[in-house]
């Protein structure tokens, strides 16, 4: 695959293997970081990759990484957030399951930037059978000597501890993880301060997604400088992008970004089409949290130029035309879809997955998933779809954390551009054949 | 020192005060309700987001507004900086938001609550509510229960402000309290049926915004409005000894700490002084306590307090009134 990064050489047989994957230059980057280059020189090649962070915010990595407290004496952590859970991303599962050692590479090389002695890999709990590809893997790398004390005689130290979740969509926010991985309730933390300054056990930490670490190896192997040579404008380098939905071919892509929409979609490398030859209806391009797209627009932004995977194309027109590339979670609905149905879905996830601590959030995505039930069983009224609008509003920006925010969205957006559909469930109860009335 | 303003008013705080205690310093209509903070509390607020504010300017060095409304309760003040709360139709709109969302799941059984009068959610909804309801959705119920011998938990009525769990934290060293599940089917509970028996259990009800902890010595037995607040204290070998006792004529109905403009109270006392002291012997009755004008429980007695040179016996003044 052109353009592959990340996910090079993973149809070697027997990669996982820490031999296999040392045999096809594995590790090299740990060796040039280590043997050839200070921590600074790390940071400054990361930031020169303009690596953003591929959890769904796309904050840039180097940035991020310079907040870290540097006047603190106490211990650096690093934290991998491998609490991949959000419904349509599933990039960060394939990468782990088959390229182990390529998240372990990134990790060290990391941690040596910053200077952390101790990394937490902080998995999803139903992750339970990555847990033991990851130790195996672990184990091998500290029997080679590329964990454990003094790396390659560098006098770097460096140990990595897998902790499952317990099965918590909210530990995926960097700061209801930390919470967790102290045995605590995953509740987010109020911020400031933020886990550049107070992290773990109250130790400057930073917490990076498992895809952002894992393109720190190729970085260092092949420079800043060439990586943000891959991509367009400040979107560099290859996403994953985990495809799902009515599409011919689901699937982990590995896309440079750049790539325009439409050819992901149709295009025979790529989801290979609609399935069964039908329409595209609408994208939710970035995960379950973002807003959906209507297929118009979807295809080209609102001033009809093509709209590409980039950060910044998906979110051209903002929210009122445009979504965001968020964590890579590609949903495709097909003309059969039903945008009710699936708006009552998410919330109904929303609502089971809210941590309960602050009370826009708690009340109003129980509320709204009341409120799509009525919808979606013929129950509802025209005036719920304004309620619901004024709902999302209300929980919109005055939460604790983002799940508030990703809560509010996707109902926001599917009234937005599908409101006649909304309005044909109250006054036309079972006119959509996927609507159940009862 | 650090200087701010808050709708248009100046103020100069020290750093690493927050936007509500520096309002608090202000006082009258500009401090933020706050529904979770407690300022005697460590790790308090940032939850109920009643008390968003807007930051119209960061501060001196960075001009930008925030991005988003700030719970000003966890917030620190910066030099320049301009905070907006009624003055900013958005801040009015999004607390009306967050009351409606507080009033969601809460039972309208005030005529029936204890803490009916002297509660947090009644004045919020009475500034910021709607006038009618917006919802159909049934609400959550729960059974009540006695956690302990001295406290009725209501989960109804929760609001789940966390303050009770900090105050379990903070004043006893053995928390057996908490909260369970998440979302919106969360809970404060035991989780296995448990009793609460330390010295100073009896604060979670002093602290808890709405009625659902509320003292099972003093439940259903009268409105507080009825009561008089009269400072009084004794000797305590456990706490301060200074508490509000709560009478009527010469019988005292109830304990409670002295709780001050913002609804906290100025020391936590212990269970001994709160319920097992209830003869008034045993306490050494200052004198009437200052309640807001504005307060329902001045509505009987103590329109007057304001000027103490004409407080009367209550019998005389009822015969006057006849």
């Amino acid at each position: 695959m052109a353009g592959s990064v990340l996910l090079t050489n993973i149809e070697v047989p027997g990669i996982r293997d820490f031999a296999v994957y040392r045999a096809h230059g594995g590790y090299q980057a740990v060796e040039k970081a280590l043997r050839s280059m200070t921590p600074s020189d790390v940071s400054a090649e990361v930031t020169r990759s303009g690596l953003r962070g591929r959890g769904g915010a796309g904050f840039p990595t180097g940035l991020k990484w310079s907040f870290l407290d540097k006047r603190s004496d106490k211990p650096r952590y690093l934290v991998c957030n491998a609490d991949e859970s959000e419904p349509g991303t599933f990039k960060d599962r394939y990468l782990m399951q088959h390229l182990p050692h390529r998240l372990i590479e990134g990790l060290i090389i990391s941690a040596y930037a910053l200077g952390a002695g101790t990394c937490y890999i902080y998995i999803r709990g139903e992750f339970k059978y990555l847990v033991g590809i990851l130790e195996k893997a672990i184990n091998e790398t500290h029997r080679n000597g590329f964990l454990g004390s003094d790396i390659l005689g560098s006098g770097f130290s460096l140990n990595i501890f897998v902790h499952p979740g317990a099965g918590a969509y909210i530990c995926g926010e960097e700061t209801a993880l930390l919470e967790s991985l102290e045995g605590k309730r995953g509740n987010p933390r109020i911020k400031p301060p933020f886990p550049a300054f107070r992290g773990l056990y109250g130790c400057p930490t930073v917490v990076n997604n498992v895809e952002t670490l894992a393109a720190v190896g190729p970085i260092i192997s092949m420079g800043g400088d060439a990586y943000a040579r891959i991509g367009k404008g400040r979107s560099t380098g290859t996403k994953l992008i985990s495809a799902c939905g009515n599409i011919n071919k689901p699937g982990v892509y590995e896309i440079e970004m750049g790539l325009p929409v439409e050819e992901f979609i149709y295009g025979d490398r790529y989801c290979g089409g609609i399935r069964n030859g039908k329409y595209l209806k609408a994208v939710i391009p970035g995960g379950s949290s973002v807003p959906i797209l209507p297929a118009d627009l979807i295809l080209s932004t609102a001033k009809g130029e093509p709209r590409l995977m980039t950060y910044e194309s998906l979110a051209e027109g903002d929210f009122a035309t445009g979504s965001m590339l968020g964590s890579g979670g590609f949903i495709v609905f097909d003309e059969d879809a039903c945008i009710v149905r699936n708006t009552w879905n998410l919330t109904r996830f929303y609502r089971h997955e809210s941590c309960g601590q602050c009370s826009p959030c708690r009340e109003g995505t129980a509320w709204m998933e009341k409120i799509l039930y009525r919808i979606e069983h013929g129950g509802g009224t025209l005036k719920d779809i304004d309620l619901l609008v004024r709902i999302a509003r209300n929980i919109e920006g005055n939460t604790i954390c983002p799940l508030g925010d990703a809560a509010a969205w996707p109902v926001a957006s599917a009234i937005r551009h599908f409101r006649q559909e909304f309005e044909e469930h109250v006054t036309d109860p079972g006119k959509c054949r996927n609507q159940r009335t009862n | 020192m650090i200087k701010l303003t808050i709708d248009n008013i100046p103020i100069e705080v020290e750093e690493g005060t927050t936007i509500l205690q520096a309002a608090r310093k202000i006082g009258g209509k500009v401090v933020p309700p706050a529904m979770c903070y407690y300022s005697k509390l460590k790790g308090s607020g940032g939850k109920c987001r009643t008390c968003l504010v807007k930051v119209a300017k960061s501060s001196a060095k960075d001009p930008r507004p925030m991005p988003k409304l700030v719970a000003s309760c966890s917030t620190p003040v910066q030099d320049g900086m301009v905070v907006e709360n009624l003055t900013s139709p958005e801040v009015v709109e999004a607390r009306k938001g967050v009351v409606e969302f507080l009033l969601l799941n809460h039972p309208l059984d005030c005529p029936v609550c204890d803490q009916a009068g002297e509660c947090d959610l009644q004045d919020l909804s009475y500034g910021f509510g709607m006038e009618q309801t917006t919802t159909e959705e049934e609400r959550r119920e729960f059974n009540e229960t006695d956690i302990g011998p001295f406290i009725k938990l209501h989960m109804n009525r929760c609001i789940l402000c966390y303050r009770c769990v900090y105050t379990a934290d903070q004043l006893t060293g053995n928390r057996l309290h908490g909260v369970l599940y998440r979302g919106d089917a969360a809970e404060i509970g035991t989780f296995i049926k448990n009793s609460i028996e330390n010295d100073f259990s009896g604060n979670m009800i002093d602290v808890c915004p709405v009625g659902a902890l509320t003292d099972r010595t003093f439940r259903f037995k009268s409105r507080v409005w009825f009561l008089k607040p009269m400072n009084a204290h004794r000797e305590c070998t456990k706490c301060s000894g200074k508490v509000t006792a709560w009478m009527f004529g010469n019988e005292i109905y109830r304990i409670t700490g002295r709780k001050d403009q913002f609804g906290e109270v100025e020391s936590f006392i212990c269970n001994e002084c709160r319920f097992e002291k209830k003869d008034p012997d045993a306490w050494i009755i200052e004198g009437p306590r200052q309640i807001s004008r504005k307060s329902v429980i001045s509505v009987n007695h103590y329109e007057t307090l304001k000027k103490p040179s004409v407080i009367r016996p209550i019998e005389g003044r009822m015969e006057s009134t006849d």
